[in-house]
């Protein structure tokens, strides 16, 4: 492998991994389903606090 | 194992076994300075084994699973405020010695030297004070986020008191003239080994206890605190292969050389900024915060989004350490990029955590811990906004190497890591010692005014100071040479190194402050005779 192959591979590939997990990432954040459970665990820290 | 300090005896055994393999060690060493560290950690080893046999026979180590594990908490923000007055008293001294080089220089101690002084300053500050910070409240955070006692029985205590003696071996050897010169990671081979023992032991704690959570969602603060501590191990484990000259020699050499070697350590280097200094303080924040002004996280959205893009981005940035070297040009246009790309989460999360204040705005008035994050929060913002910008190889060629960068760091560490902690640390006291409240509200007014006036001080004249010495640097007479000399652009700070130094000293009067409020807390007297504590196990939520 020559240096210009590793690099357009780091280069190239980067980005569409990296814009795939952010894709995937927005996805899991957005998604209608998960919007209960996410405004449950926004509210986790003021449940009352002993074991 | 007996049951009344679960795997009590094991670490004894594991510490005398210790205590004697270093032992041998002091004795069959050539290396004076090998040995001198070799004997802190027998001293270690003694004073260890007789603190674990007492707590043994004296059942203050027996499992409670009923309870919440606060003890290592509570030592662990002693720990913190500790370090944090000997970590800044350093750095006003270091300061002292930049402003007034004749008075403060001592040829005869070489261990009064700044260059052995600087790293046990921003060692002490980051990883002493923030580093106990971190793992008192990530202990912390994970147990009532989870609903689950800290895992690992003894473990917990071995992760705080391991992580101290890193501490003292760190700072010992620095002062002894030990280091292999890798920003922010001097400690040589024997004390990163250690450091990674002790490291591992705090993820296994960590992800036991979120292995026994009994609340189904992993909160958001504590996907933060992972990512600090997994990425720490990763960065720490990497950058500090390097092969010892001897096994009973102190010095090592790197396994990487040259542009690799730079490349290397400023990968380390720029992510113990973003997962030391910023993931780990964002735990912090996305608890706290909410905590304490009683209101949700805004958007908890918009934390996800937050935390899967910060992790992903940071990890990039590093190589804009390295504009204008050897390494390739695509690799630093690549650290600049996603240096830009910072400003999205970073600025996300600003707006996250000011937001979580909506409805709760007039707390910001009444309430100066509150008051306190908020100002951690913008600092952050502020600073996050910097970086970048000094990111750019334009911008770099003016700022890199001046007084700008060290503003920048101090922006970052005085006005984000340390003000959060301390709101932090004045929302724990009360809470860990039941306390009605803080012992004065008004001592907190005093150190957020001291502390802010300081850092502000601070910051202006290094912005001064850095800029006028990159200019300088880079003026050319109309023959061509450079105008000024080194030592002229050296001395043309003089007056910002003094008002850095008065800077300094207000934002460790402010911390010295809060020491003695959070004294009188802890003496103030209980709240109720904790009839909570005994209360039964509630039915999971």
């Amino acid at each position: 492998m020559t240096y210009e192959t590793v690099a357009r591979i780091a280069q190239q590939g980067g980005l569409i991994y990296f814009g795939l997990i952010f894709l995937v990432g927005i996805a899991y954040a957005l998604w209608p389903k998960n919007r209960e459970a996410f405004d449950r665990a926004a509210r986790l820290p003021l449940e009352e606090d002993d074991l | 194992m007996d049951r009344g300090s679960p795997g009590g005896s094991v670490l004894l055994v594991l510490t005398v076994l210790g205590g004697l393999l270093f032992a041998v060690a002091a004795a069959a060493t050539h290396d004076p300075l090998f040995r001198f560290q070799a004997y802190i950690f027998v001293a270690a080893a003694v004073l260890g084994g007789f603190a674990l046999t007492a707590a043994i026979s004296s059942g203050q180590l027996r499992d409670e699973p009923d309870k919440y594990m606060d003890g290592v908490v509570r030592a662990g923000v002693i720990a913190t405020m500790f370090w944090a007055a000997v970590g800044m008293l350093v750095g006003v001294f270091i300061a002292t010695q930049l402003s007034w080089p004749n008075l403060f220089y001592f040829p005869e101690a070489g261990w009064l030297n700044f260059g052995r002084l600087r790293p046990l300053h921003t060692s002490g500050v980051i990883f002493a004070f923030g580093g106990n910070a971190l793992i008192c409240t990530s202990f912390y955070v994970v147990q009532r986020t989870c609903r689950a006692r800290l895992f690992g029985g003894v473990m917990p205590w071995f992760v705080f008191w391991g992580y101290q003696l890193f501490i003292v071996l760190a700072a010992t050897g620095y002062l002894a003239g030990i280091t292999q010169s890798r920003e922010y990671a001097e400690p040589e081979w024997y004390v990163d080994l250690w450091l990674t023992i002790v490291w591992v032991a705090y993820l296994l704690v960590f992800l036991g206890t979120l292995w026994k959570r009994r609340e189904p969602h992993i909160y958001v603060a504590n996907w933060f605190y992972l990512a600090f501590i997994v990425t720490v191990a990763m960065l720490h484990i990497v950058n500090n292969l390097a092969v010892p000259v001897g096994l009973l020699n102190h010095h090592s050499y790197s396994l990487f050389a040259g542009v690799q070697d730079a490349l290397t350590q400023w990968w380390y280097g720029h992510n113990a900024v973003g997962f030391f200094l910023t993931a780990g303080f964002l735990g912090m924040m996305y608890y706290f915060v909410p905590k304490r002004v009683e209101r949700p996280v805004y958007s908890y959205r918009l934390s996800i989004v937050h935390f899967w893009s910060l992790i992903f981005i940071y990890i990039w940035a590093g190589p804009h350490h390295l504009h204008y070297t050897a390494l390739p040009q695509w690799a630093q246009t690549l650290g600049m990029t996603f240096s830009i790309m910072l400003w999205m989460p970073s600025w996300g999360g600003m707006i996250n955590g000011l937001m979580t204040l909506s409805g709760a705005w007039d707390k910001l008035r009444t309430d100066p811990v509150v008051r306190m994050m908020v100002v951690a929060i913008a600092f952050y913002g502020m600073s996050t906004f910097e970086g970048p910008v000094m990111a750019i190889r334009a911008v770099n060629a003016l700022s890199h190497y001046t007084d700008w960068t060290i503003g920048h760091v101090h922006s970052g560490a005085l006005g984000w890591v340390g003000f959060i902690s301390f709101g932090a640390i004045y929302c724990l006291v009360p809470w860990l010692w039941k306390k009605e409240a803080l012992f004065s509200n008004r001592l907190v007014e005093w150190h957020f005014w001291i502390s802010t006036t300081g850092i502000l001080l601070y910051i202006c004249a290094m912005w001064v100071s850095g800029i006028m010495e990159g200019l300088m640097w880079r003026e050319y007479t109309p023959q061509g040479f450079l105008a000024w000399s080194f030592i002229e652009t050296v001395s043309a700070k003089h007056v910002e190194n003094v008002i850095r130094m008065v800077g300094g000293l207000m934002y460790l009067s402010g911390v010295l402050v809060m020491i003695y409020n959070l004294w009188r807390t802890v003496r103030l007297p209980s709240a109720e005779p904790s009839v909570a504590l005994s209360a039964p196990l509630p039915a999971a939520a």
